[in-house]
């Protein structure tokens, strides 16, 4: 067997991948079947709609433009508004992937490290569990924060900003510039730019807990210098 | 080997007839066209990251989709390039039968071509699929997968056809075509259209993680255990240690996925399981690295003089720390401080440069000669590739090692985010000049290898059948 096209092939070649496919793949999917997974339309919350109207409200000639006007009727437009920020979040977190978004910013919060401090509760499986996570967006690198809290935390003002030239708010942020989701400056997003701070707004806005401020306190871990005076 | 006497030689097929020698420079040439888009989509990044991006705010060289292009073309346009290549010198004068179809090399060659060219069009379009190194757009993968058919099946042809025991370097060829095909498929469908969250986290490891053990690995020592023994003109050392090196590789690796996502919501236990592997794997691997210091023993000094020999086993000695650093990186413990830190970056630059490119470059070197007929044209040229790559690999992985647990412990430690970008920015200054050294090393290899294919460098007295049987 050891030396045998055949051994090599059907043990080696099929046997071992499967054995590892079953036992890493197929065990936490059948551990996780019963958590149902959300539809894009699902994930438009009270949150997020208060953060989509609020970009209507700031720029309301390239919300037009991107997605026109409620048909009018209470009714009515709260169906054009869910089904539109569900249309947003689709297009923004297909920038997301498309720019790269997820190579310097991860969306899960570990239990070590003093994360939970920082970003907030630690990630659990079903907020995974959604069409917006197919593959899923855990990241590996952290240039910049994680994200997977960020929803709220920031005005739209901020991002579109932050978004357009990231050091002016952000002093020397190495994050690059996306001047392509704008119509020449911050104040006027395109239909690219609505829809990746929408994104962004979206980001931990199903949290009972939202929004999540970092928190600004000095580090337990540092110790105050003898020079300053002590309060 | 047994020395085959002169009856038995003649009636070997000639060289001509298994190697297709055209095909093995076009995959060269193609492979090292997308290495140098390659370095040069990361050193657009690394510039970035020190604020002196010369090309800002231009929308087609947005540095997010160049990042990917910078792992796509190693992946896929250098390192699958660069062992096609390989693979169509070493099967065919190792099974004595040349491949399946001459026509189907070609067109595999120019299928794969648009391949990788679609896909760097595609994510320069940012169409990107969210799967690390596979984030080539949904609309390509039937393609590649298709691609990855058609190599299986061009090689395995003259190996299947084959009687009498089977080599070391196949056994690892067979293995990686059979893996390459269910790793591509599981990695870019099973995510995109089965499972969803945590389960596609699952599986996005297995693929991170199997792209680099079951598809680059298996074909990098193949290769070395065809290369080595006839540079050093003797056998490996231990046959018994080949049979652990392949076997232990092919049962620990592919358990190893989930250990790209320690502490994610993935099951604990299952994380477990991909550590131990893990470390398991180190193990193995020592066993193969023993296999070759001990094939070299007694004429190591062939370094100085084997420009092949030394790429490989410099490429080895990056392999054996590239290991060792795992075993202890993925460890909860060092997990704690190194994930999502620079320290990560520099480990998948040790293994593929500092191992997999290094052989690959190794071979080239020894190949080009014989597949243009003629000496290399300059000797200083070949040291300044080898040392430049060397050193600016070490350099660099250095820089980003210390660099990750700094940013570790200062995440850990609350300080402001800005902090870690802050003190950051002089490692990243020495990781750009490290890439332009790692650069300027390719580009001595280029000029090195236009002066050797022009004509006039032709010699007077070419031995073509010398340099090709040598």
């Amino acid at each position: 067997m050891f030396e045998s096209k055949s051994g090599i092939l059907w043990v080696a070649g099929i046997g071992f991948f499967l054995l590892a496919f079953v036992s890493n793949a197929v065990v936490p999917a059948l551990m996780y079947r019963h958590i149902p997974e959300q539809t894009v339309a699902q994930l438009v919350n009270p949150n997020l709609r208060y953060q989509f109207e609020d970009l209507a409200r700031r720029y309301p000639e390239s919300f037009n433009t991107a997605f026109g006007q409620p048909p009018g009727g209470a009714a009515a437009d709260d169906d054009w508004w869910n089904a539109r920020c569900a249309d947003a979040l689709r297009a923004g977190h297909r920038i997301y992937v498309g720019e790269g978004c997820w190579h310097c910013h991860s969306q899960f919060v570990r239990p070590v490290s003093n994360e939970d401090k920082r970003w907030g509760p630690v990630s659990r499986s079903a907020e995974y569990q959604n069409e917006l996570q197919r593959p899923v967006l855990f990241g590996t690198r952290r240039v910049g924060p994680d994200l997977c809290r960020e929803g709220g935390r920031r005005s739209n003002d901020w991002h579109s900003v932050h978004f357009f030239k990231p050091d002016s708010v952000s002093p020397a942020s190495p994050m690059p510039e996306y001047p392509w989701f704008f119509d020449g400056s911050p104040d006027r997003p395109n239909e690219r730019g609505l829809a990746i701070m929408t994104y962004v707004q979206w980001l931990g806005s199903w949290h009972e807990t939202y929004p999540l401020y970092e928190a600004w306190t000095p580090s337990p871990l540092t110790i105050a210098s003898p020079e300053e005076p002590a309060e | 080997m047994t020395p085959l006497n002169t009856a038995a030689r003649e009636q070997l097929p000639s060289h001509e007839s298994l190697v297709d020698e055209r095909l093995v420079r076009w995959y060269f040439v193609t492979a090292l066209i997308f290495l140098t888009t390659s370095m040069a989509a990361g050193l657009l990044v690394a510039f970035q990251l020190i604020r002196h991006n010369p090309l800002s705010g231009i929308e087609i060289f947005s540095v997010g989709r160049w990042r990917m292009v910078h792992t796509n073309a190693i992946a896929y346009g250098f390192l699958a390039n660069g062992f096609l290549g390989c693979l169509h010198w070493a099967v065919p004068r190792l099974t004595l039968r040349p491949v399946a179809d001459r026509r189907l090399s070609w067109f595999i060659y120019a299928a794969w071509q648009v391949v990788v060219g679609a896909t760097a069009i595609g994510l320069l379009l940012g169409e990107a699929q969210g799967l690390e190194w596979g984030e080539t757009p949904v609309w390509i993968d039937p393609l590649a997968q298709l691609g990855l058919l058609l190599v299986a099946i061009n090689f395995m042809t003259p190996i299947s056809r084959m009687n009498g025991p089977v080599y070391v370097s196949l056994w690892y060829f067979m293995a990686a075509f059979v893996w390459t095909f269910l790793t591509y498929a599981m990695g870019n469908f099973v995510p995109q259209y089965l499972v969803g969250g945590t389960t596609a986290g699952a599986v996005g490891g297995l693929f991170i993680h199997d792209l680099v053990g079951l598809f680059v690995t298996p074909l990098g020592w193949g290769l070395m255990y065809y290369f080595v023994p006839i540079l050093l003109k003797k056998p490996i050392w231990s046959h018994g240690l080949s049979l652990v090196g392949f076997w232990g590789l092919a049962f620990f690796y592919p358990l190893q996925g989930i250990h790209h996502f320690l502490y994610t919501p993935i099951p604990m236990f299952l994380q477990y399981g991909a550590v131990v592997s893990t470390i398991a794997v180190e193990l193995v691997v020592t066993t193969v690295i023993i296999n070759f210091f001990g094939s070299i023993w007694g004429n190591f000094s062939c370094v100085k003089e084997n420009l092949p020999i030394r790429w490989f086993y410099t490429g080895m000695i990056f392999y054996f720390l590239t290991c060792l650093q795992c075993a202890f990186q993925v460890t909860l413990t060092f997990q704690k401080v190194i994930h999502f830190s620079d320290w990560v970056v520099g480990h998948a630059h040790m293994v593929m440069f500092g191992v997999f490119s290094m052989w690959i470059m190794g071979i080239m070197t020894y190949l080009f000669p014989r597949l243009l007929k003629r000496d290399w044209a300059s000797r200083t040229l070949c040291e300044w590739h080898f040392w430049l790559s060397t050193v600016g690999l070490f350099v660099m992985v250095s820089d980003l090692t210390l660099l990750g647990l700094f940013q570790g412990w200062s995440w850990a430690a609350l300080e402001p985010w800005d902090a870690s970008t802050d003190f950051s920015f002089p490692f990243w200054v020495l990781r750009v000049i490290a890439g332009l050294a790692m650069f300027g090393g390719l580009i001595a290899f280029l000029i090195n290898i236009w002066l050797t294919w022009r004509p006039s460098s032709l010699p007077e007295s070419a031995t073509p059948a010398r340099l090709a049987t040598a």
